[in-house]
């Protein structure tokens, strides 16, 4: 059973064991509007928390992806550059944007669960 | 006023309506001694008639270009402009618009935004085209920084041929932006080894095609020297006229096209308005700065225009914007773009041609002066000499004898040795052969 | 992630596709289809005679153009047909009220015009010998005098070819003063509200951007900027009036603040129309400012440029001002364009903008303007700019909604979206419906701290009738979104000359220049 934690930035992370999927959730995608371009990491890069990572651009937005936790880029979605409107279809499912080997599973601790995440966005 | 639809009776209505006693209570929010009651030192409203003959009264000291033998280029050039142009660009819809940010009412301008981008990448050989920029020195500034944000580097090179003032536009940029320039001599007969100064910091090879000094050289080993190096060609024009004829630089390995189109529909106007193009290739376009129109469309499926992928721009990515940039150049783009759909492929190859023409038979005619030796091998319509004597003595002496004989290389290099006896000679369709005698008669007592 | 979004739908709902008339051309009366030129003209045709130059052998090096460029040409008849057909599917000053807030549509006097054309001003070479040129200069110079008039300021660039570009000449000029006094300043700040040019301008100087929020008046609190400056601040940008449309009350203090603090006061002349002959900003405190002569000086927008942003310094700053610049040599007028000879003149110029001095056909524009308003003029223009903005204010308070409550604006009037809360009408829907009614959209969506914002300027061009009957517009449509007649906005436009344009699709599939044929394309891909 995966592991499921949120953002403040709106980004969701899913941890199977040390690697963990990171994307932007299906509130977000709401928000942007239709996704009309994607930018993802190099496999190999080191990021730290926090730091911008990825770029989903809609017709009115551009927004940084920012890594939930450090760690090491091993995998990207590369079916998301084709077909970015994956994101608006299925934002918390196939359209993940990069996993991650997880450097620090503390700094996990310090995110939202799914209840928190949807209280937050119901109070902003 | 004439410019003032309001009647005194309406100012009154609209304050009772908006419930204050006089127009200042709208301006309460001005600090206490802060508002003024009027502009002592500024002359009263004037009819058409005596703003005319004041601005006239200054004009008249001015030479106009068209009233002597004109030869002077370096970056800005005089070509006959075809009167339909000057016309169509007063069109209200086109003059009296706003950048097209409401599509549906905006067609006109979005539609011809498009057709000047294809135009543009059609001319330099590039695969897309942005919508203009302010003109070709700052498209070249520009062309340095997306290089920069491309390959991830901060060093830019720049040739020897680049025109002075684009030099000093990429060298300001890059001082207060916090990059580093390598600018090289000035290298009038383009003979430099600019592959040998690329190295692993270099983020691009800035070249002028023709050169500042009407110099041309193949730019495919500049490209391949530089791609070698993971770094980026950069290629100016600032003569557009000169692709009609020359190879384009899309076609030499060019990685940007920065270029000043005035030549192609818009006057010397002392300067400017003039309009920058800006042209890349595909895979770099979200990294190319200002506007562009893209092809869509509407709710009932006919074909459309906007503008695109707008999240590059300011109004949106602010600080992550890739550029500051906010207006481009939309009526010179206009002035351009029907200009070059005037001429057509044939019209501008053969203008291309003709302007050819006239710059050899010019330097032909030049090189039999005693004193004067042409200095470019490969030129287009302008090439510089060398004289013997000062060059800016030379010009001012050519200028009380009604000649524009063209522009001292000092005037741009103050300070520079071993281009004190050079002129930037340029030939346009414009020059007679009685302009060309007359140029050398006056040269021939000159020197 | 961040998100910086408004909910503004960017694809045309389905319901959008009835109502249609269908023609056999596809025209619709005097709203004719037009084809692009690649898809009309042809490369043998041309609209331009020449003679054909004698044939000799070239000296371009061996570097001759080979294949066809594709270039398609027209003859005048049809090049004129089809540049005409495109400019009637433009909505323009000269149609119709343009009331887009922060772009000041002014109506642009035809006057100018004639007055750029004359050969004296647009006839001339950047580069003539200056003793050929005096006229040019000597407008310049007018010009400038103008400018510093009305500023109360110390000294102007006039080379920045646009409001952005006018920022940067500010900005680096105030760097170059914290250089040349040895002061390290790392932050500038920038009030939430400000133009997205702002905070692009800031970074490309290598600026972190402190943002500075307003306060429940939609103005900044010199406290607020008291909190934010330090000894790393260089400097503030800040809109007055801001674009909000308020004239910001504190901005003396704020100034004086920004100054004990060792920063400079970079102040967004976008919205100097509402204020000139009223206030100069230089009384105010202000170090530098750009001046849009396209906005404030009735230069024609052109459907997106050239713009002209000069720039004014205080004393601090004069001595950094970029090259070229005017000077009064006796009896003549000379443009210094060495960093060399203006540094033996004492003074230290950052460097250079663009190639040559600016743009001379924009100057010469607004010159005319100001000669023919004089000094009397001028002052009413902003004055009635300020009565129409709150005539419009007034028109519609009852029932529009307003971000920072009922209070004067400038030349500008903000509204919010409250008012169509719960109507299924959004802000774009609102101004889309305007555009049936035959007005141009106010700005929407801006500034972004406004949610759903519609700012309107309506400039001093427009006369009563026109703002009663636009006023009137307007009131209508919101009546008509709160009674629920939802279909007319979602639907809207219904008469332009194209419906709602998919805007996903455009980015999604950037198709950014004509290609000769699909087949050709993908095998390029």
């Amino acid at each position: 059973m995966a592991l499921e934690r949120f953002t403040e930035d709106h980004e969701y992370i899913r941890v199977d064991g040390d690697i963990a999927a990171v994307g932007i959730t299906h509130h977000a995608q709401e928000q942007l509007g239709d996704v009309v371009f994607v930018e993802v990491p190099e496999v190999g890069r080191t990021v730290k928390q926090k730091e911008a990572t990825a770029v989903v651009e809609s017709v009115k937005a551009a927004s940084e992806i920012y890594a939930p936790v450090s760690g090491v880029v091993v995998e990207i979605n590369a079916d998301l550059a084709a077909n970015p409107a994956l994101v608006n279809e299925d934002a918390e499912g196939k359209a993940w944007f990069f996993k991650l080997r997880v450097a620090d599973k503390s700094e996990l601790d310090g995110l939202m669960d799914r209840a928190a995440y949807e209280e937050f966005v119901k109070r902003s | 006023m004439r410019y003032l639809p309001l009647e005194p009776a309406d100012r009154q209505a609209m304050l009772a309506s908006i419930g204050v006693p006089e127009i200042d209570a709208l301006f309460d929010a001005v600090p206490p001694g802060k508002l003024m009651k009027e502009l002592p030192n500024l002359p009263r409203a004037k009819g058409e008639l005596e703003v005319e003959r004041e601005l006239m009264r200054l004009a008249a000291r001015s030479v106009p270009a068209g009233s002597a033998p004109f030869f002077i280029g370096a970056g800005a050039y005089r070509h006959h402009v075809p009167a339909a142009v000057d016309h169509l660009i007063q069109r209200s819809e086109f003059l009296t618009s706003y950048t097209p940010y409401q599509p549906e009412i905006s067609q006109g301008t979005l539609q011809v935004l498009f057709e000047f981008q294809t135009q543009v990448a059609m001319l330099t050989g590039m695969e897309v085209a942005n919508a203009s920029m302010y003109d070709g020195s700052t498209a070249c500034g520009e062309a340095v920084l997306m290089a920069h944000r491309i390959t991830r580097r901060r060093k830019a090179l720049l040739a020897g041929g680049l025109h002075p003032h684009y030099r000093s536009v990429v060298e300001t940029l890059a001082h207060w932006g916090g990059s580093s320039v390598v600018s090289l001599e000035p290298d009038p007969a383009g003979t430099e080894d600019i592959a040998a100064r690329i190295d692993a910091d270099t983020s691009c090879v800035v070249v002028q095609y023709p050169s500042f000094y009407g110099t041309i050289r193949d730019l495919k080993p500049i490209a391949d020297a530089a791609h070698a190096k993971g770094a980026l060609l950069v290629a100016v024009v600032t003569e557009a006229v000169a692709l009609g004829m020359l190879k384009p630089p899309g076609e030499m390995g060019a990685d940007i096209v920065a270029a000043e189109g005035q030549s192609i529909g818009n006057g010397l106007n002392f300067g400017g308005p003039y309009v920058g193009l800006f042209a890349t290739r595909e895979k770099f376009v979200r990294q190319m700065p200002g506007r562009l129109a893209g092809e869509t469309l509407d709710a009932e499926g006919r074909r459309g225009y906007v503008l695109t992928l707008s999240t590059r721009e300011q109004h949106i990515r602010r600080e992550k914007a890739t550029s500051n940039i906010c207006t481009n150049s939309g009526l010179c783009a206009l002035a351009f773009t029907i200009h070059m759909t005037l001429l057509g492929e044939a019209g501008l190859r053969r203008l291309a041609r003709i302007n050819h023409v006239n710059a050899m038979a010019l330097a032909d005619q030049l090189a039999k002066v005693r004193g004067v030796e042409v200095v470019t091998p490969a030129y287009f319509n302008e090439f510089t000499i060398r004289v013997a004597a000062d060059a800016q003595n030379t010009i001012d002496a050519l200028a009380k004898k009604g000649v524009m004989g063209g522009v001292p290389v000092s005037r741009l290099e103050p300070g520079r040795s071993g281009v004190r006896d050079l002129i930037v000679v340029a030939a346009t369709e414009i020059n007679t052969d009685e302009d060309r005698a007359a140029y050398v008669e006056a040269l021939q007592e000159v020197l | 992630m961040a998100m910086n979004t408004q909910g503004r739908p960017t694809t045309p709902g389905a319901s959008m596709l009835d109502g249609e008339v269908r023609t056999f051309t596809g025209n619709r009366g005097l709203d004719h289809e037009e084809p692009l030129i690649f898809e009309r003209g042809s490369l043998e045709k041309t609209g331009v005679d020449l003679p054909e130059p004698k044939a000799v052998k070239p000296r371009l090096g061996g570097l001759e153009r080979t294949g066809a460029i594709g270039l398609p040409g027209l003859t005048e008849p049809e090049a004129m047909r089809h540049y005409v057909r495109l400019s009637r599917k433009n909505y323009a000053i000269d149609s119709g009220l343009y009331p887009l807030g922060s772009c000041t549509m002014k109506h642009n006097p035809r006057l100018n015009e004639k007055m750029a054309r004359v050969p004296g001003f647009g006839d001339v070479h950047p580069l003539q010998p200056q003793q050929t040129v005096q006229g040019a200069i000597a407008l310049m110079q007018m010009l400038s005098g103008y400018l510093l008039e009305l500023t109360g300021m110390k000294a102007v660039a006039l080379s920045p070819k646009a409001g952005a570009h006018g920022e940067l000449c500010g900005m680096i000029a105030i760097k170059a003063a914290h250089e040349a006094a040895g002061s390290k300043r790392s932050v500038v700040l920038v009030p939430e509200s400000a133009h997205g040019t702002n905070p692009a301008t800031a970074a490309f100087m290598g600026y972190g951007v402190r943002s500075i929020p307003a306060r429940e008046d939609g103005t900044v609190a010199v406290e607020v900027v008291r909190a934010a400056l330090g000894p790393d601040v260089a400097a503030i940008m800040l809109t007055n009036p801001n674009t909000c449309g308020l004239f910001e009350p504190e901005v003396v203090a704020i100034a004086k603040a920004v100054h004990e603090a060792g920063a400079y006061f970079y102040c967004d002349g976008a919205n100097f129309n509402a204020i000139v002959g009223k206030v100069r900003p230089g009384d105010l405190g202000v170090d530098a400012m750009h001046i849009n002569l396209h906005k404030t000086f009735s230069t024609p927008h052109g459907g997106g440029g050239p713009g002209s942003g000069p720039v004014v310094f205080s004393e601090a700053l004069a001595r950094f001002a970029p090259v070229p610049f005017g000077i009064r040599d006796g009896e003549r007028f000379r443009l210094v364009e060495d960093i060399g000879e203006a540094e033996r003149r004492g003074l230290k110029p950052f460097g250079r903008l663009t190639a040559f001095h600016g743009q001379m056909g924009m100057f010469v524009r607004a010159l005319t303007y100001m000669l023919s308003h004089g000094a009397d003029g001028m002052r009413q223009a902003s004055e009635d700019a300020v009565l129409s903005a709150n005539y419009v204010r007034a028109g519609l308070r009852d029932l529009f909604t307003q971000p920072f409550g009922d209070q004067p604006c400038m030349h500008e009037v903000l509204f919010d979206d409250r008012f169509l809360q719960d109507t299924g009408v959004t802000t774009l829907d609102f101004a889309k419906a305007m555009i049936d009614e035959g007005y141009h959209p106010m700005t929407v969506y801006f500034p972004l701290v406004v949610h759903g914002a519609m700012l309107i300027e309506p400039t001093e061009s427009e006369s009563k009738d026109s703002l009663d009957l636009f006023i009137a517009t307007l009131r209508h449509l919101a009546e008509a979104a709160r009674r629920g007649d939802v279909e007319r906005f979602k639907q809207a436009p219904r008469l332009a000359p194209r419906r709602r344009l998919d805007e996903t699709r455009a980015a999604r599939e950037p198709k950014l220049r004509w290609q000769p044929d699909p087949a050709r394309r993908q095998a390029a891909e």
